[in-house]
């Protein structure tokens, strides 16, 4: 397939910009893709004009767009669909051939990827009932009605929720999917180097019968997404905790950042440790690492050394393959400068003598790895003395996490921020103050990877809530 | 005009404005005074435009470090002139002395624009910097001179930068907003059919307003550089193709160099700039080796000269760079299209929301 031209999408309208820039397949110098950049005061004059986008969804039944979601689903994994602006087709092998080109993710984990997506579109029913509480979807078409015996009405905040997204991760795309059954035009700004995520969810949708106008794609520079991040009325962004400080007091603004997942072991199950390394092993490894729910730290009682090197051993197992090769589960930087960044950050963390690399005994060759002209990062398990060393609380994209001592009641004081807590215990009176801890977002309890979670359940956030906010109302019995 | 006639004329040009600002009885004291330093007389080794690069590079620090008096012609000693300035984002900006340069630079403008789309007699309205700056003075004349009177609306891009080094970009929307509120009610409640602005402004009206739909039929622009993508939206979106839009490329030391509006779709909206030769004159050169002229085609640093009798500026690197291209059979000299901010590809340039 020759390089498709990856246009703008006002509103679902194709807009081929003067301003093109090419996308090449990492390593190469073969083109991947063009793709039309937007100017920032075009988006403004977008924005402004959503409410023609946001009337088609209004006007539509919930539940129609319900079965259009799940519809979608189906033909984003297994259709066909157009790319670009002459016609292409893209079958479900080219998406991963060419979000593999561009982004260095092994073929195995796009599709692994893709199968998460494939799977919010089926679960549409159960999200909207999970982030609700049980309310009748009816009630969007109809604005008021009851849940619970009381009476509820809701307006929708914005005409439209704009995504920034990031290069690195397909999956996050999950976090929109929604926003379509709950009659919320999407704005996507597609990371860099993979247009190719949005723009299939989005041919999907349309073909399963949603109004194109229900999305817009803005490939843009940074002022066209500055534009966005003020003009847009619910903007979800990707970035790292001073993004996070940036916009902590704008309501309109959820950003999603570092998740400093963490593992935890109790004092009543730890002589149990080695029960739970291969949870311990997906947690830091799954999605090659980079989602925000993978651990990057692993606090236990005691057994602090045993467990860094019965992980290390289980995680240098994965090597850097060929990108088509089904073992690969190591993902190359699309990127190649993040690569050396992280490893030097690394390295200098090690300098402190509380912290060691249990990974380097198992592991071939160095962390940084070249090959097939990419840039890869080795899995790395850091033992940490204490909470104080340098590396005992970072995240990094790729497996990485720290293996940190220290006593049970004092675990809460000492993590900080956990975007996911696993912790292993049947401790009821520390499960009772892990619950009552207003630092951690998704709480499980028992050997459950951080890597999983379940959408019908709050994710860095409630897209019901922040898409749609409760008004009281009466309606006179003569009206 | 052939482009051999155009060379000659400006050869001879470089001249006559050699011979004045040289001269004793006509002459400009800190080029009198730099002539006795540099240890020869440019009215010898200077015949003609290829000849001006055996001056180094004009530099704006004089304007900023030199009392103006020093920039006043002997000819024009008795006369009080005016003051425009440029820059001085921080500390003292740059200051050059003037008569009429800006009125004959806007009358020859004036000539370049179509009668269709600025009528004469029409009004005008200006929304963009005013204060010390030539423009002011320059976009009233240019009304005037076409039989119109000019509002104005003023906006201070100094504070404008500041704001954007400070990252506070909300005050700069909420200034924004300030500016084109009271441009909006001028707009809806004058007659008024031509405009002068920066894109984003113009952007940002069209924003509240239809501008055309207000009786707007011309749109003379300058500023900020432009993508050919977003002259494209500002032409067919903003001006709902129904005013046309005019590019220009100028400063106060320059003056204004006019692009070809009526040819842009057809060049896919990259706009040409030619120089108001031959009071001015503009070189696309090899931002290694200025004294290099880049190939056609190929991008280089934008080099100004002025040659006027008032003002005398050879070489003057501006913080642009072009693409240089081909005269043209109206402007049948070498233009620099596709302007940007020098070093645009490789580093962050504030070039303001104005």
């Amino acid at each position: 397939m020759s390089a498709p031209h990856i246009p703008v999408l006002r509103q679902g309208k194709v807009h081929k910009s003067l301003d093109v820039q090419t996308i090449e397949k990492l390593g190469t110098d073969e083109p991947a893709a063009e793709i039309s950049f937007a100017c920032a005061d075009m988006i403004k004059y977008d924005i402004a004009r959503m409410g023609e986008a946001r009337e088609k969804l209004r006007k539509m039944k919930s539940e129609d767009l319900i079965e259009i979601t799940k519809k979608a689903g189906e033909i984003f994994l297994n259709d066909d669909l157009p790319i670009g602006v002459d016609g292409a087709m893209q079958s479900p092998e080219d998406y991963v051939l060419s979000l593999a080109a561009t982004s260095g993710l092994p073929h195995a984990l796009i599709r692994m990827n893709m199968q998460r997506l494939g799977g919010i579109f089926g679960q549409i029913e159960d999200i909207f009932q999970g982030l609700t509480r049980g309310l009748d979807i009816a009630v969007l078409d109809k604005g008021y009605g009851e849940q619970g015996g009381a009476p509820v009405s809701f307006s929708p905040t914005t005409n439209q929720l704009a995504v920034i997204l990031p290069s690195n991760s397909p999956a996050v795309n999950a976090l929109w999917i929604p926003s379509i059954a709950m009659k919320i035009p999407v704005l996507l700004k597609p990371g860099r180097e993979e247009p190719w995520t949005p723009w299939r969810i989005i041919q999907a949708f349309i073909k399963a019968g949603c109004p194109a106008e229900a999305f817009s794609l803005y490939p843009t520079q940074h002022d066209g997404s500055g534009a966005i991040i003020r003009r847009a009325g619910r903007v979800m962004l990707f970035g790292d905790d001073s993004t996070v400080k940036q916009y902590e007091n704008d309501p309109r603004i959820e950003v999603h950042g570092t998740g400093y997942s963490k593992f935890v072991i109790g004092e009543d199950e730890i002589e149990n440790w080695k029960d739970y390394v291969d949870s311990m092993v997906e947690s830091v490894s799954a999605n090659s690492g980079r989602s925000c729910i993978c651990t990057s730290t692993f606090v236990v009682p005691k057994y602090g050394d045993e467990i860094a090197e019965a992980i290390a051993e289980r995680v240098a197992q994965i090597k850097p393959l060929a990108q088509d090769d089904p073992d690969a589960k190591l993902s190359g930087f699309a990127n190649p400068k993040f690569a050396e960044w992280i490893n030097e950050a690394v390295e200098d963390g090690l300098k402190s003598d509380g912290c060691r690399d249990v990974t380097a005994n198992y592991r071939e060759g160095e962390r940084f790895h070249e090959r097939d002209g990419m840039n890869y990062l080795q899995p790395t398990i850091i033992r940490c003395d204490s909470f104080d060393e340098p590396l005992a609380l970072r995240e990094f994209l790729f497996p990485f996490a720290s293996v940190v001592e220290c006593p049970q009641d004092e675990v809460l004081e000492k993590t900080g921020y956990s975007l996911v807590m696993t912790a292993v215990t049947k401790d009821i009176e520390w499960i009772n103050q892990l619950f009552d801890c207003p630092h951690i977002e998704r709480l499980n309890i028992g050997n459950i990877p951080t890597n999983r979670i379940s959408w019908n359940q709050p994710h860095e956030g409630n897209l019901f809530e922040f898409l749609y906010t409760r008004r009281s109302f009466a309606i006179a019995d003569s009206a | 005009m052939t482009t051999d006639e155009a060379k000659a004329q400006l050869d001879e040009r470089v001249r006559e404005i050699i011979n004045w600002h040289f001269s004793e009885e006509t002459g400009t004291p800190f080029w009198l005074d730099w002539m006795k330093d540099a240890g020869w007389d440019p009215r010898e080794e200077v015949k003609g435009i290829d000849d001006i690069v055996k001056f180094d590079h004009f530099e704006d620090a004089w304007l900023r470090d030199e009392k103006n008096e020093r920039f006043v012609p002997n000819a024009y000693k008795n006369r009080p002139f005016n003051v425009f300035e440029t820059g001085g984002t921080t500390g003292l900006p740059k200051q050059r002395v003037g008569w009429d340069d800006y009125k004959h630079d806007y009358e020859q403008f004036s000539d370049q624009l179509s009668d269709e789309y600025f009528p004469k007699g029409g009004n005008w309205i200006m929304v963009g910097p005013t204060g010390p700056r030539r423009l002011r003075l320059a976009v009233e004349h240019l009304a005037n001179h076409r039989g119109g009177s000019c509002y104005h609306v003023d906006l201070d891009p100094r504070w404008v930068k500041r704001l954007i080094g400070r990252k506070e970009l909300d005050q700069v929307e909420r200034y924004q907003a300030h500016v084109m509120a009271q441009a909006v009610e001028i707009i809806k409640h004058r007659d008024i059919s031509c405009i002068f602005t920066t894109p984003r402004l113009l952007a940002s009206i069209g924003e509240r307003i239809s501008i055309a739909s207000h009786g707007i039929r011309g749109c003379f622009c300058g500023g900020t550089s432009m993508t050919p993508e977003y002259v494209r939206f500002l032409q067919e979106e903003v001006l709902e193709n129904k005013a046309l839009f005019v590019p220009t490329y100028g400063n106060t030391l320059m003056g204004l160099a006019v692009s070809l509006p009526e040819e842009l779709p057809e060049n896919d909206y990259s706009v040409t700039y030619y120089a108001p030769q031959p009071r001015a004159v503009l070189r696309i050169v090899d931002a290694d080796d200025t004294a290099k002229t880049m190939d056609y085609g190929e991008y280089g640093r934008v080099e100004l000269t002025t040659l006027t009798k008032e003002f005398f500026m050879p070489r003057f690197l501006e913080r642009d760079e072009a693409i240089r291209r081909h005269p043209h059979d109206k402007y049948p000299w070498d233009g620099v299209g596709d302007v940007r901010p020098f070093g645009a590809l490789t580093k962050k340039v504030i070039e303001g929301v104005y």
